[in-house]
């Protein structure tokens, strides 16, 4: 069986995107808790808009979503047998995640 | 083609999951949690990135009781889902595919997550 079909790329993407994932949330939380204190807007604000968080976290939320749609689409095609409603829950899955990608895009450059 | 033969009828409460089962359904079920908690993280991050207003209203919200109840389950979901995701990273790697070292390793998973959690959990109430 090809690589594309045999679902090789997806079970690769899925570890990838998961170290990523879990690397970055590690970072985060040692930002927030060992950092300096964050009492304001201004702190909040410069925090993200500073150009390597700001990166570093458009990049988190693509791979997040990546995860996701692998995950989900695994637990669609483990369920729902039914090819036009897979294919319905497949498509709505698709635009929730590609509007979720659109947003964090627009709170993240602007 | 005919279709292959599936089991009818499962009645849930007459399985038992051996426990790295637990593990895998659980894992499944917090993906799906935390899935859901994509646009609501989403929503606050920009709320609170608007303007100074969006900012105190991120918090007042964050202070709410619906929003812990909501962030326990996610803590949880967050915890169990990297603790059980790192080890099946192992078991990838052939580390602990034994019927022992399995069974073994899923305990040290669903304890040290719920432990983990209620660490998380004592500072966020």
């Amino acid at each position: 069986m090809s690589w594309h079909l045999s679902g090789s790329r997806a079970w690769l993407m899925q570890r990838i995107s998961a170290i990523y994932i879990a690397l970055f949330l590690a970072f985060i939380l040692i930002t927030l808790t060992l950092g300096n204190a964050i009492n304001s807007y201004e702190q909040w604000h410069s925090l993200w808009t500073s150009p390597a968080i700001n990166l570093a976290t458009l990049l988190f939320f693509s791979l997040l979503l990546l995860h996701a749609w692998v995950g989900m689409r695994d637990i669609i095609l483990d369920y729902v047998t039914l090819f036009r409603a897979r294919l319905l829950l497949l498509a709505l899955l698709g635009i929730a995640l590609l509007g979720c990608q659109l947003w964090a895009i627009r709170i993240l450059i602007t | 083609m005919r279709q292959p033969v599936q089991p009818q009828f499962l009645d849930l409460t007459k399985i038992r999951l051996p426990l790295p089962g637990v593990v895998s359904i659980l894992h499944r079920i917090s993906g799906f949690l935390l899935v859901l908690a994509i646009p609501v993280s989403l929503y606050l991050l920009d709320l609170s990135l608007r303007n100074r207003e969006g900012f105190s209203h991120a918090i007042a919200i964050s202070h709410s009781l619906l929003f812990k109840l909501t962030a326990s389950m996610i803590l949880w979901s967050i915890c169990h889902h990297l603790l059980a995701g790192l080890r099946f990273l192992l078991l990838d790697l052939e580390i602990g595919v034994g019927r022992e070292q399995a069974n073994q390793s899923s305990k040290i998973v669903l304890i040290s997550s719920a432990m983990l959690t209620l660490l998380l959990l004592g500072v966020i109430w």
